[in-house]
C-alpha cells in the first residue's frame, strides 16, 4: 500500500487504473481536466488508450466503441461538457454497455463558470438523455473515495451493464488530500459473452439500442426496468453521521456532506442534537434510510450547491409528514459553516422552482 | 470466355436472424438501391481476405442502420454520425480487429462531418465505406450534404440552391487535403464495370487495414430510385449523367506503397511501477512525534500569483501527512491560477476533517498587502498571522491574534533566490507550531522541489525562516 497525497482528480485515474480501465476517452474542461491530463500521463505506459477527442461527443462515443467490445472504459468532464455527452449515454444505457462517467460539476447553466456547483444532480440521476433509463450515480466526498468509487463504479458497471457515473463537484476535484492506493481484486465479470471484440466467438453479438417494433422496444424497456428495479433493491448507499439521538438531521452529498459534518460537530459542542444523512448512491436514492427518521426528527435541513434538485427526492422520501427545510448557494458560492448554522435556525422552506 | 461464379459469402448469413418480422431472406433496401450491391462485394471480399471472424461492422443511422442483419460479423450500432468515433474506440481497444465504419452522406457528412475529418486525421486504422446517394433516404428524402445543385428533395423543394444550402461536399476531396489518410477513393454502383472497380476498391482498402498501414475510405456513388423518384435502371443513369459531374470517380490518395504498420511507442511498464505503489510517501519512516496530540490547524496562505503560494501549501499538507495527520489543501482554482493573487486553504487534524473550506484560519500567511488586508479580520482569536515584512509594513492585525513579521523576500534575496520566500515562510511556521515534524517537512520538501540541487538552498530558507520568527513577534 501506498500513502500519497493527491487531488481527487487525479485519484480518479489511480481508481481506474487499478480497476484495469483500458480505454480512457477525454476532452479538457476546467475543473475536470487533471483527470484527462493524468489519464494522459498513465495509460500509454501502461499499453492502454488514450486519446484526446475532438469533442465531448466523439469521447463518450470512442467509450461506446471500446466498452462494446468488453474492455472496461471511461470518460471524465465537467457540467457543459457532460450535456454534450448525454446522447452517447442513453446510447449507452440503451445498448447495456458498461461505462464509467466522471462529472466534476461547475456552475451553470450555460457556460456559467468553473466554481464547484451541484446543479448536474437531476441531469445525472433523473435522466439527462432521452428515454427511460438510470444511471447508477455515486457521490465521493474525499480523495479516498473518489479513488475508490471508481473502482466500485467499474464493478457495479459490469455487474448491471449500465453506465455508473461519479458524480462529485470542483471542490472535491481539486482539493489534495492523502489516499491510499492498494491493489484492487478485479471482481471476475462472467467473460463479457454479449460483447464483440473480433474474435470468431463475438461474431453472433449485436450492441444496439434499436428495436424497431413497438412490442420489442417495450419488451426491452421492461428489462431495463427489471434491472434498474433489482439496483434500486441492492445498490442503496448512504453514510449515517452522529444520526443515533438527533432531533434535526442534515442531509447533503459531495463537498456540501464534508461542511455539515463541521456542522453537525460544532452544534453538537453547543449542545444541539444535529446529525447527518449522507446520501452516496443518488441513484439508488436512499429514500428507506431517509424515511426511518421520520417519528425520530424534528425536521429535516437540506443543503446543496443548487436550487432545489437533491430535495427534491428528500421530499418524496419525507412526504408532508415532517418539515423539510432547505438551503442552497449556486454560482460557485460556498457557505460557510457559520452561514449553514443560520440558515438551520431560521428554519426556511424555501425552494426555488 | 471463363466466367467466375461466386457463392453467397459466408460472411453473410443464409437467414438474417437479427432481422424481425417473417422474412429473413431478403433485405429491407428497396429494389435499385445500391446498398444490397455493397453489401453483397463487402461480404465476398470479407471472405477473400478471410477476415469474418475479426471484423466488426459498425452501423450508422439512416437506411443502412440495419446493416447488422446481414453480416455474420460483429456488429455495433451507433449514434447518428458517430460512427468513426465509435470505431476508433472498438479499434483501438482491439488493434487485431478489422473495422468498418458505414456510413452515409447525412451521417458521415452532416451531423458527422468533424467526426470523419478527425478520424481520418489521426489515421485510425479503420475501413470507411461512405455511401453517397445525394438525398437522405431513410427519413424520407430530404437534402443531404451531397445533393446535387437544383436537386429537388422534400426539404428543397425549388431545388437545392447553392446560395442558400451551399454547395455539395466532395468528401473524397475534403480528406485529401489531410496527410495521414493511406487511401481514399470514388467509385459508383452503375454497371458491372463500375460495380469491378468498385470491389477492388473495397478489397484494397481492407487489406490496407489488415497490413497496419491505416485510415482507408471508399466513396460510392449509389443510387437511390425511392428517394430520388426514379425507375431503378433510370436512377443508375442518373448517377452518369449528374453526379459524375459534381463527383469525378478515381483515386484521391494512395500512399500504400510508402506506409509502414506503425509500431508500438512506449515501453509499457506495470501498474505498480506507474502508480508508485512501492514508493510510499506516508508511511515509509513516518515521523509520528505528534501523534495522539489533538491538533486542528486551520491555515489560509495567500499572496500574488507567482510567490508559490499553493506549493507552501501543499509541501505543509504533505508534511502533515508524513506526520500521521488528517489533511486536506484546496486551491483558488481556475483564471486566478494565471497572474493576479492566489491563495489555498490547508487543514491539519488529528481527527476526521469536515469542512476543507477555511472560512476563520486560525493561521494566516499572507505574502503580500491585499491578503494581509483581506483575511486578517477572518484570524480566530489565539490565532496567528505570518507576514512577509519586506512586502508589506504598516499593518495591525485583530487584537487577540499574535502577528509575525518575517521579512521573506529580503531573507531569500540575500540568499541569492527570492523564489524561496515561501519556504522562508514555512521554516517560520513550522517554529511555531507543533503539528508536523522538521524531518517530514524535508521530506515534504523533497518531493516537491523537482530540481535536487535547489535542496540545499531551501534547507538553508527554511533554517533561516525558523530563526526569524524568533525576532519576529509584533508588539
Amino acid at each position: 500500500m501506498a500513502r500519497k497525497l493527491m487531488k481527487g482528480n487525479v485519484a480518479v485515474v489511480m481508481g481506474a487504473v487499478l480497476a484495469d480501465c483500458r480505454s480512457f476517452y477525454g476532452y479538457p474542461i476546467t475543473p475536470a481536466s487533471e483527470i484527462t491530463e493524468t489519464a494522459a500521463n498513465l495509460f500509454p505506459r501502461l499499453g492502454r488508450s488514450f486519446l484526446q477527442a475532438e469533442s465531448e461527443v466523439a469521447a463518450i462515443n470512442m467509450v461506446y466503441g471500446a466498452a462494446s467490445t468488453g474492455v472496461r472504459a471511461m470518460t471524465a468532464s465537467s457540467s457543459p461538457g457532460i450535456s454534450l455527452k448525454q446522447e452517447g449515454i442513453s446510447y449507452a444505457a440503451g445498448s447495456q454497455l458498461p461505462i464509467v462517467v466522471v462529472d466534476v460539476m461547475r456552475g451553470g447553466p450555460g457556460l456559467g463558470n468553473i466554481g464547484p456547483e451541484q446543479s448536474d444532480y437531476f441531469q445525472m440521476t433523473k435522466g439527462g438523455g432521452h428515454g427511460n433509463y438510470r444511471n447508477i450515480v455515486l457521490a465521493p466526498n474525499c480523495a479516498q473515495e473518489m479513488c475508490d468509487f471508481t473502482i466500485l463504479a467499474f464493478e457495479l458497471a459490469d455487474r448491471y451493464r449500465n453506465p455508473a457515473v461519479i458524480l462529485t463537484d470542483g471542490f472535491i476535484g481539486q482539493m489534495m488530500e492523502p489516499v491510499d492506493l492498494k491493489p484492487v481484486e478485479i471482481e471476475p465479470v462472467d467473460k463479457k459473452g454479449w460483447a464483440v471484440d473480433g474474435t470468431g466467438d463475438t461474431t453472433d453479438n449485436l450492441i444496439c439500442s434499436i428495436f424497431l417494433a413497438p412490442e420489442d422496444l417495450e419488451a426491452h424497456n421492461t428489462v431495463l426496468r427489471e434491472k434498474y428495479r433489482r439496483i434500486s433493491e441492492t445498490e442503496i448507499r448512504f453514510e449515517e453521521y452522529r444520526t443515533e439521538d438527533a432531533n434535526v438531521l442534515l442531509i447533503g452529498y459531495g463537498v456540501v456532506s464534508r461542511l455539515l459534518i463541521s456542522v453537525v460537530d460544532e452544534a453538537r459542542r453547543a449542545g444541539k442534537r444535529y446529525g447527518l444523512l449522507r446520501p452516496i448512491s443518488l441513484w439508488p436514492f436512499p429514500t428507506d434510510a431517509i424515511r426511518k427518521y421520520i417519528h425520530q426528527v424534528d425536521s429535516f435541513f437540506v443543503c446543496e450547491l443548487s436550487h432545489g434538485q437533491l430535495i427534491e427526492d428528500v421530499r418524496l422520501a419525507v412526504a408532508e409528514e415532517k418539515p423539510v427545510n432547505f438551503y442552497s448557494r449556486s454560482g460557485g458560492v460556498v457557505p460557510s459553516t457559520e452561514e449553514i448554522h443560520r440558515a438551520i435556525l431560521d428554519g426556511k422552506e424555501e425552494v426555488l422552482s | 470466355m471463363k466466367y467466375k461464379v461466386r457463392e453467397k459469402p459466408i460472411s453473410m448469413p443464409d437467414v438474417f436472424t437479427h432481422k424481425p418480422g417473417t422474412d429473413q431472406q431478403s433485405t429491407h433496401y428497396c429494389p435499385g438501391c445500391g446498398h444490397g450491391n455493397l453489401h453483397k462485394i463487402i461480404g465476398e471480399t470479407l471472405d477473400e481476405l478471410g477476415v469474418r471472424e475479426n471484423t466488426i461492422l459498425i452501423s450508422p443511422v439512416g437506411c443502412s442502420v440495419f446493416a447488422y442483419y446481414y453480416f455474420d460479423v460483429g456488429n455495433i450500432q451507433a449514434a447518428h454520425g458517430r460512427a468513426p468515433a465509435v470505431a476508433t474506440g472498438a479499434k483501438r481497444a482491439q488493434p487485431h480487429s478489422l473495422v468498418i465504419s458505414y456510413q452515409g452522406d447525412g451521417d458521415l457528412a452532416a451531423i458527422g462531418g468533424n467526426n470523419i475529418i478527425q478520424a481520418a486525421n489521426r489515421g485510425e486504422n479503420i475501413t470507411v465505406i461512405f455511401v453517397n446517394n445525394a438525398i437522405y433516404g431513410m427519413t424520407g428524402g430530404q437534402m443531404a450534404p451531397t445533393t446535387l445543385p437544383g436537386q429537388h428533395t422534400s426539404t428543397t423543394p425549388r431545388g437545392r440552391s447553392v446560395r442558400n444550402e451551399g454547395p455539395p461536399i466532395r468528401v473524397c476531396e475534403l480528406l485529401a487535403a489531410l496527410d495521414t489518410p493511406v487511401y481514399l477513393e470514388r467509385t459508383a454502383i452503375i454497371d458491372p464495370k463500375t460495380i469491378g472497380k468498385t470491389r477492388r476498391a473495397i478489397k484494397k482498402a481492407l487489406q490496407i487495414q489488415k497490413d497496419g498501414l491505416g485510415f482507408s475510405l471508399v466513396e460510392i456513388l449509389s443510387a437511390c430510385p425511392t428517394g430520388w423518384k426514379l425507375p431503378p435502371p433510370e436512377a443508375r443513369r442518373w448517377i452518369e449523367e449528374n453526379m459524375l459531374e459534381y463527383f469525378p470517380l478515381g483515386v484521391y490518395r494512395d500512399k500504400t506503397k510508402e506506409e509502414r504498420p506503425a509500431e508500438e511507442e512506449y515501453p509499457i511498464e506495470d501498474v505498480a511501477a506507474v502508480l508508485g505503489l512501492d514508493d510510499d510517501t506516508g508511511d515509509v519512516s513516518p515521523d509520528r512525534s505528534g501523534e495522539g496530540e489533538e491538533v486542528h490547524e486551520a491555515l489560509k496562505i495567500a499572496g500574488f500569483g507567482g510567490q508559490g503560494i499553493l506549493l507552501l501549501g501543499e509541501i505543509i499538507a504533505e508534511a502533515g501527512m508524513i506526520s500521521g495527520r488528517q489533511v486536506t489543501w484546496l486551491p483558488s482554482y481556475g483564471p486566478e491560477m494565471r497572474g493576479g493573487t492566489a491563495n489555498c486553504q490547508v487543514v491539519l487534524s488529528s481527527g476526521r476533517i469536515g469542512t476543507p473550506l477555511v472560512s476563520r484560519p486560525n493561521v494566516l500567511v499572507a505574502m503580500n498587502r491585499p491578503s494581509f488586508e483581506k483575511f486578517a479580520g477572518d484570524v480566530t482569536d489565539g490565532g496567528a498571522i505570518l507576514y512577509d515584512s519586506s512586502l508589506i509594513q504598516d499593518v495591525s492585525a485583530p487584537a487577540a491574534v499574535s502577528e509575525f513579521a518575517i521579512p521573506a523576500t529580503q531573507i531569500a534575496a540575500d540568499l541569492g533566490n527570492t523564489r524561496v520566500a515561501n519556504v522562508v515562510m514555512l521554516g517560520a511556521y513550522m517554529a511555531i507550531n507543533r503539528s508536523m515534524g522538521r524531518d517530514a517537512v524535508m521530506k515534504s520538501i523533497a518531493i516537491h522541489i523537482r530540481k535536487k540541487d535547489l535542496l540545499p538552498l531551501n534547507e538553508k530558507a527554511l533554517h533561516k525562516g525558523m530563526e526569524a520568527v524568533k525576532s519576529a513577534a509584533v508588539g
